[in-house]
């Protein structure tokens, strides 16, 4: 969609081949009294054109897990490969959308957040990155309002500026750590809808943390269930026949409790 | 569990209701212009000029009814004073040498500060040694090193200055680096994110999201360089071949020119006014309160 070149990620493989493997990773944090483990030997395959999610209740590691993708953190055993090289460190190829608001520089507008990776990072050619950055942001429907600064917008545009930030930069992989969690339920769901015509246009990567099973199965290519304390896999289940159309549907309904079930022991259904 | 309510319902049950909404165009005008009163009290400078003048006459009348101007001499008599030694340039003069010295030892105490707070984010070592620097010399008075000063440098300006360096120098780092510590979480994984670190995360994440933390230590290292430099100029008068603000009023007490010592202080206040109204003001403006990071 932003490239100027006709393909649209630069060094894109064909949909389907492997771009990040995740190989038994065990994440451990410090308190100030305690080591945390976060996820025990978890291991998982991100294919290409994948909207991958990472689900599960809070204290399952999914964060830590995206962390450490991002490269925010290192595993105390296992390890990440993005196309096969060892993830040690942050940077571009992975753009992170967080799920704070204040995750947009508020000393610049939104056309300055849009190109400042782009600046900084040099990917890009210094005259293309103003055009692109312009192309990006009325992708997401943020056409009129470049030259804002974030305070004035409200949360759902904050979120479009960050994911036309991210998506500018054509990374390898879009990272994101429940990016709509802060929204209200009407604005969750227009940006799950525009999200998903983004990846029609786009095919970017996608790596997605959510708790919230209805946003997995909507959202989600494919899905991880992982239960808690510590983080381990309990199932990774293909969910690319569902979307908010098939919301309510006696089959979209049976999927969401075999996963409360997968999740809670349970057959009750989910309040999400 | 009414027999009124059916079974399962919670509550009362009521007819529902629905209404087509009325266009905007329908509607008109839904705002109200502003009245000219409120529109004048909108103005920061006004209600503030507003203040000072409430201040003038309070100190008028005070003044008056004591009636003694070798004590208090009034408001009038002030200006009065100010007003002839502004016109004979001995109060400019006076003022422009104070100024320069004062620009001097806040600019060099601002450098120190960016290299020692720069220092310090990146560092651990760095944070010990401004942690600690910090907390043993910010108590200290300036004015109790002016001697050593006097010792080390002579009676001249190079001591002023150091004693001003000393007392911006530790309001501002520290400051700065409470503003680097508070910068959030997710703004600094965001510059992480785009391969920033060291010096570039420093110049294109911490400054500019801390800067409501520095500018208020900028504010008050600039109050401090004032206090610090009046304080030592009255403790050793002329530095160099010119006299400064500090100085003027020393004279002026000897003399028993009690106006002039009124006018002295005065220009110092005139001269801070200006510096928060103009400059602090337009800084203010253009970023913090351009960015959403300060209201009012």
């Amino acid at each position: 969609m932003l490239a100027v070149r006709p393909n649209p990620l630069p060094a894109a493989g064909p949909a389907g081949a492997t771009l990040l493997s995740v190989n038994g990773v065990t994440l451990q944090y410090k308190t100030r009294d305690r080591l945390v483990t976060a996820t025990y030997r978890v291991s998982f395959d991100v294919a290409r054109e994948d909207r991958f999610i990472l689900l599960g209740p809070s204290g399952c590691g999914k964060s830590t897990l995206l962390k450490c993708v991002a490269g925010f953190m290192t595993p105390t055993e296992g390890d990440m490969r993005l196309e096969g090289r060892i993830i040690d460190r942050p940077g571009p190829d992975r753009m992170m959308v967080f799920q704070e608001f204040d995750q947009l520089m508020p000393w610049m507008t939104v056309i300055e957040n849009v190109m400042f990776p782009m600046r900084r990072t040099g990917r890009f050619p210094g005259s293309e990155i103003r055009d692109r950055a312009r192309r990006a942001t009325e992708k997401v429907g943020l056409g009129r309002f470049q030259d804002v600064h974030p305070h004035q917008l409200s949360g759902g545009m904050k979120q479009r500026v960050a994911i036309a930030r991210a998506l500018a930069m054509e990374p390898q992989i879009l990272l994101m750590d429940e990016p709509f969690a802060a929204l209200d339920a009407l604005t969750r769901r227009r940006m799950q809808e525009e999200l998903l015509q983004l990846w029609d246009d786009v095919r970017f990567t996608l790596l997605f943390v959510t708790h919230s099973i209805e946003e997995a199965i909507i959202l989600g290519s494919r899905i991880l269930v992982l239960t808690p304390h510590p983080g381990q896999v309990r199932a990774e289940l293909d969910a690319t026949a569902y979307s908010h159309e098939h919301q309510g549907d006696a089959d979209f309904m049976a999927f969401t409790r075999k996963i409360n079930g997968m999740l809670f022991g349970t057959e009750e259904t989910a309040h999400d | 569990m009414t027999d009124l309510a059916p079974t399962g319902a919670r509550g009362i049950a009521r007819p529902d209701i629905e209404r087509t909404t009325t266009d905007v165009s329908e509607i008109g005008d839904i705002s109200r212009p502003i009245g000219f009163w409120e529109g004048v009290f909108a103005i920061t400078a006004v209600r503030r000029a507003l203040v000072l003048v409430a201040l003038a006459i309070v100190w008028e009348v005070y003044a008056r009814t004591l009636s003694n101007p070798l004590m208090f001499p009034s408001f009038s008599d002030t200006l009065v004073a100010w007003w002839s030694d502004v016109a004979s340039g001995r109060l400019p003069s006076a003022a422009i040498t104070s100024l320069q010295v004062l620009l001097i030892g806040y600019g060099t105490a601002i450098a120190i500060s960016a290299v020692m707070t720069t220092l310090a984010v990146a560092t651990r070592i760095g944070t010990d040694i401004l942690a600690t620097l910090t907390a043993m010399f910010n108590p200290l008075p300036a004015i109790a090193i002016l001697p050593l000063a006097l010792l080390w440098f002579g009676l001249g300006t190079t001591s002023i200055v150091f004693v001003i360096v000393h007392s911006v120098l530790w309001a501002v780092s520290l400051n700065t680096f409470t503003g680097f510590l508070s910068v959030s979480q997710t703004q600094r994984m965001a510059g992480r994110n785009y391969g920033l670190g060291g010096l570039r995360m420093v110049v294109f994440i911490l400054i500019p999201a801390a800067f409501p933390s520095i500018l208020a230590g900028l504010k008050i290292g600039w109050a401090f360089a004032w206090r610090t430099l009046i304080a030592a100029e009255l403790v050793f008068g002329v530095s160099g071949n010119a006299a400064g603000l500090g100085w003027y009023i020393f004279e002026a007490r000897n003399a028993l020119e009690t106006a002039s010592v009124f006018a002295g202080l005065l220009t110092v206040i005139l001269i801070g006014l200006a510096v928060e109204g103009l400059v602090f003001r337009t800084i203010e403006t253009m970023t913090v309160r351009k960015w959403g990071m300060q209201n009012h």
